[in-house]
């Protein structure tokens, strides 16, 4: 049996709202294939079943619905001449920027001119955050939440304990309201909720959702089926039983990034996601990274301009730009965890949106932002919008004016 | 549905295994191959779903086994047994090999007597290795092994489809799969037993007790005071699979006097895992997993090999073995009740279910069981493939040709395809939950827990009347 092989100019790996838009951009303007591999049975990615409106406000200057901002990328991205095809999985490396792939039509080699992965990230279930206790039904991540109530319309719980306080917590609470299940308690390590405050008010106003601040879930009770978790006040140390029938575990988020490392391709520490440079090259030629594999996990929007923006790197690529410079370690000093992207070369261009994206451990309501190179303190500026923990943390560009590229590593902190 | 297999209440089976474990199982699958009409008595909705499922998974030659012991014995023939077995059957093997490692001075001293014990147990391919070899063999093991013995022959398997093949297995040669059968009393007759059960009464000629952790419970319903089963309760991490490279070899602690210790091992389904931990329980359902037993399993992790701690867990897990107060297997017929007890299987009865069975029958024909072996038996089961050593149905570009739902990936994490869920539901001993299609697919095992695919599984899982979420409460009135 042979395996059919195809060669498009571009394969982008992952129709959500970044694969999708640099599909988009690109099909245009190239002479041969764009081609978006998705697994899922419809390309769109997360927005699919987040029933609820807010998509497209940066990348589309206007706002609708999950559901509808998904239709909409893959018919922008259709009607520009690229090929989706879906229930399509990659599984394997064939090469530098060729895959394996599995779907109902058999199995297929792919061999590309550049790659474009845009894979995007997932929350944490419980097993990975090591909480012990019994394993019974109603233990779920949003996104398996989301999917269910939207897209399976299947049936939840009626008490609910949110862990988290993201914005895809209140996300997660609003999907359980429509369920017609209650949101007992939102149980949060910080000691503020950690999502937008308007939406955090509202959340609070409408949703009417106790939270528990300071506190962690350190055990799940029940046979067959929740009935409890045992929560810690991580202050006092005090323990208590909620009782639920429900238990979403929201937010935590790790890049989806099998390729990455199955394919050797250098990761940043930080977000576990591909190490790229501000014009999103991962370390191997002509594999770009795009979206939330690198910064997990910012809105869908935002993924969706960084496929605007590798757009024009592929391109570039595609017509013969020579090697790139060597580049410098942008690297994160605590609380913040992560900055993406983690590599700058000379003569690159600005990150996309011209802002470098973080994320704190810890809230800050007038960050003091500092860049050092060498350990000399490059620039720092006070920044008029918090730092909160659970959301990501944007820093314009340009602090980073004025640094060497025969440098060491450029540190970037927070006071 | 097999637990509502019509048998006329009146029936009388020539004999009745009690328990679907993997020594059930075997033992049915053995007897069935005689002219004998056989039942397997299950307490709970699928087979495989108490001690068995939840095991180490390893293979083993038995080279640590006590000599002499009817235990050392079966562990080195049932090695050979299943080996070949899963051969004809596809169970997924790998043979790894292990690795014990001495950590101190008194584990270095205990392994030329190890390797010793090995050849008394009839084993002579282990080998005494220095630090450096050591290192060789396992680079990303953590600093300070000082030596270790090899063990070339221990392998990894799938304990999941081993009980699965042999169930099916029995079934096929015709033997009864009676589910939701939870023997409640026990009634001795001149010629035939009835067992009262949860699924109805069922009346044998012979009984054979092979119930793991409730066999000291059934034993007194005959009116034994043989032993008595403690729970030892083992808790285990299993690590992402890009955590697999660290680690191609099973990495056992040298055994002291303060017991076996926690192992690293690759699965077959290409995870890691760490564990187990041990303690004897009380509460025969306390398959929870603990806090305490997490800081223990991570402690022990960071002295093993600290870069797996770095890594994702994908799942923990807690199982029960049946440890009883007695140092060997407890195989013990009672002619005068025909009935047989099979006791005190404790991890080792993965490897030696079948060579128990094969004992099994050589014991119940001396205590009076006429056997004639049948010459119509069909052939052994083929399993689906769900190990990641050999290709699986989504690799198989034939496959995917002739039946597309073998292209369609399902759950993504551990690429199990619609055809196999189908194949599950479909199946002589079809999947009835989430829990039983996990063991034969794999499907939500995966490191997403059910991110992407958990609420197309659950849609599957309703569509073949499964329920999908169990016992998911109504959904309540929303009051605006």
């Amino acid at each position: 049996m042979t395996t059919t092989t195809l060669t498009p100019d571009v394969l982008i790996i992952g129709g959500g709202p970044a694969g999708l838009t640099a599909a988009a951009a690109l099909a245009p303007r190239i002479r041969g294939e764009v081609l978006v591999l998705d697994r899922e049975k419809d390309a769109g990615g997360i927005p699919r079943h987040s029933d609820h409106t807010g998509y497209g406000l940066r990348d589309l200057r206007r706002v609708m619905t999950g559901p509808k901002y998904a239709r909409h990328l893959v018919e922008q991205a259709t009607s520009a001449g690229a090929t989706i095809r879906t229930e399509t999985m990659v599984t394997h490396w064939a090469g530098d920027r060729a895959v394996e792939v599995t779907g109902p039509q058999g199995r297929l080699r792919v061999e590309a001119k550049a790659v474009v992965l845009a894979t995007g990230a997932r929350e944490r279930p419980r097993a990975a955050r090591r909480i012990p206790g019994d394993r019974p039904q109603g233990v779920y991540t949003t996104g398996q939440l989301q999917n269910a109530v939207h897209l399976h319309h299947s049936e939840v719980g009626s008490r609910a304990v949110i862990v988290g306080g993201e914005l895809v917590s209140w996300s997660a609470a609003v999907t359980l309201r429509e369920a017609g299940c209650a949101t007992e308690l939102m149980v949060s390590q910080y000691p503020r909720t950690e999502s937008y405050a308007a939406f955090n008010i509202a959340g609070r106003a409408l949703l009417r959702v106790p939270v528990a601040n300071r506190s962690r879930v350190t055990r799940i009770i029940g046979k067959g089926r929740v009935e409890a978790v045992e929560i810690e006040n991580l202050d006092t140390r005090a323990r208590r039983t909620v009782a639920c029938d429900t238990v979403v575990f929201t937010g935590d988020w790790i890049p989806d990034h099998e390729l990455v490392r199955s394919g050797g391709l250098d990761l940043d520490p930080g977000t576990l996601g591909p190490l790229t440079d501000t014009a999103l090259r991962t370390s191997r030629p002509g594999v770009f990274a795009a979206g939330n594999l690198l910064h997990p996990v910012d809105t869908a929007d935002v993924a969706a301009l960084d496929g605007l923006h590798v757009a024009d790197q592929v391109e570039a690529w595609l017509t013969g730009a020579g090697e790139p410079a060597p580049g410098l370690r942008i690297l994160a000093e605590a609380p913040l965890r992560w900055v993406a992207p983690g590599l700058l070369r000379p003569g690159d261009p600005a990150p996309p949106r011209g802002r470098l994206l973080l994320w704190t451990d810890r809230s800050i309501r007038f960050p003091h932002v500092i860049v050092r190179q060498n350990g000399r303190v490059l620039s720092e500026r006070t920044l008029p919008w918090p730092a909160a923990p659970g959301r990501v943390f944007r820093v314009p560009w340009s602090v980073m004016k004025g640094l060497s590229a025969q440098g060491g590593p450029v540190t970037i902190g927070l006071r | 549905m097999t637990d509502t297999t019509p048998h006329e209440p009146d029936h009388v089976y020539d004999v009745v295994v009690i328990g679907a474990g993997i020594v059930g199982s075997a033992i049915a699958r053995d007897l069935s191959g005689h002219q004998l009409s056989v039942a397997l008595v299950e307490a709970r909705d699928d087979v495989g779903d108490g001690t068995s499922k939840a095991n180490t998974a390893i293979l083993h030659t038995g080279f640590d086994a006590k000599p002499g012991t009817l235990e050392s014995r079966l562990v080195k023939r049932g090695y050979h047994l299943l080996s070949e077995y899963a051969r004809s059957t596809g169970i997924p093997v790998e043979q790894t090999g292990a690795i014990l490692v001495a950590w101190n001075a008194e584990e270095l001293a205990a392994l030329p007597g190890l390797k010793e014990k090995a050849e008394q147990n009839g084993y002579d391919r282990c080998r005494i290795v220095g630090a450096d070899e050591v290192y060789e063999l396992i680079p990303s093991l953590g600093e300070g092994a000082l030596g270790g013995l090899t063990v070339p022959d221990e392998s990894i398997i799938c304990t999941w489809t081993t009980n699965l093949a042999l169930a099916t297995d029995a079934r096929q040669r015709g033997a009864e799969v009676l589910l939701n059968h939870a023997v409640t009393a026990v009634s001795v007759n001149t010629r035939s037993t009835t067992l009262t059960t949860t699924g109805g009464s069922v009346q044998a000629r012979w009984v054979v007790n092979a119930a793991g952790l409730g066999a000291d419970r059934i034993d007194r319903l005959f009116g034994h005071e043989r032993f008595t089963v403690t729970p030892r309760r083992g808790e285990l991490f299993v690590f992402d699979k890009l955590a697999r490279p660290l680690v191609d070899k099973i990495v056992l602690p040298v055994p002291t006097s303060r017991g076996k210790g926690v192992l690293i091992s690759p699965t077959i389904y290409g995870n890691v895992m760490l564990g187990p931990t041990s303690e004897d329980l009380t509460d025969r359902t306390a398959t929870g997993t603990s806090e305490d037993g997490f800081a223990f399993l991570l402690d022990k992790g960071e002295r093993l090999m600290p870069r797996l701690l770095a890594e994702e867990v994908t799942a923990s897990y807690a199982g029960l073995r049946a440890a009883i107060n007695h140092g060997d297997y407890l195989i013990e017929p009672t002619p005068s009740q025909r009935y047989l007890l099979v006791g005190g299987i404790r991890s080792t009865g993965l490897t030696s279910g079948m060579a128990i069975a094969e004992h099994v029958h050589e014991v119940l024909e001396k205590a009076g069981l006429a056997l004639t072996a049948r010459t119509d038996l069909p052939g052994p089961p083929q399993m689906a493939n769900i190990g990641e050593a050999t290709v699986r149905p989504y690799q198989d570009a034939d496959r995917i040709a002739a039946d597309p739902e073998y292209g369609k990936v399902v759950c993504f994490c551990e690429r199990v395809t619609a055809g196999e869920i189908r194949d599950a539901f479909q199946s002589p001993l079809p999947a009835r939950n989430l829990e039983g299609l996990r063991r034969r697919t794999r499907a939500m095992n995966g490191r997403c827990q059910g991110f992407f695919c958990g609420a197309a599984v659950n849609r599957l899982l309703n569509e073949n009347g499964c329920g999908g979420t169990a016992a998911a409460p109504a959904r309540p009135e929303v009051n605006s």
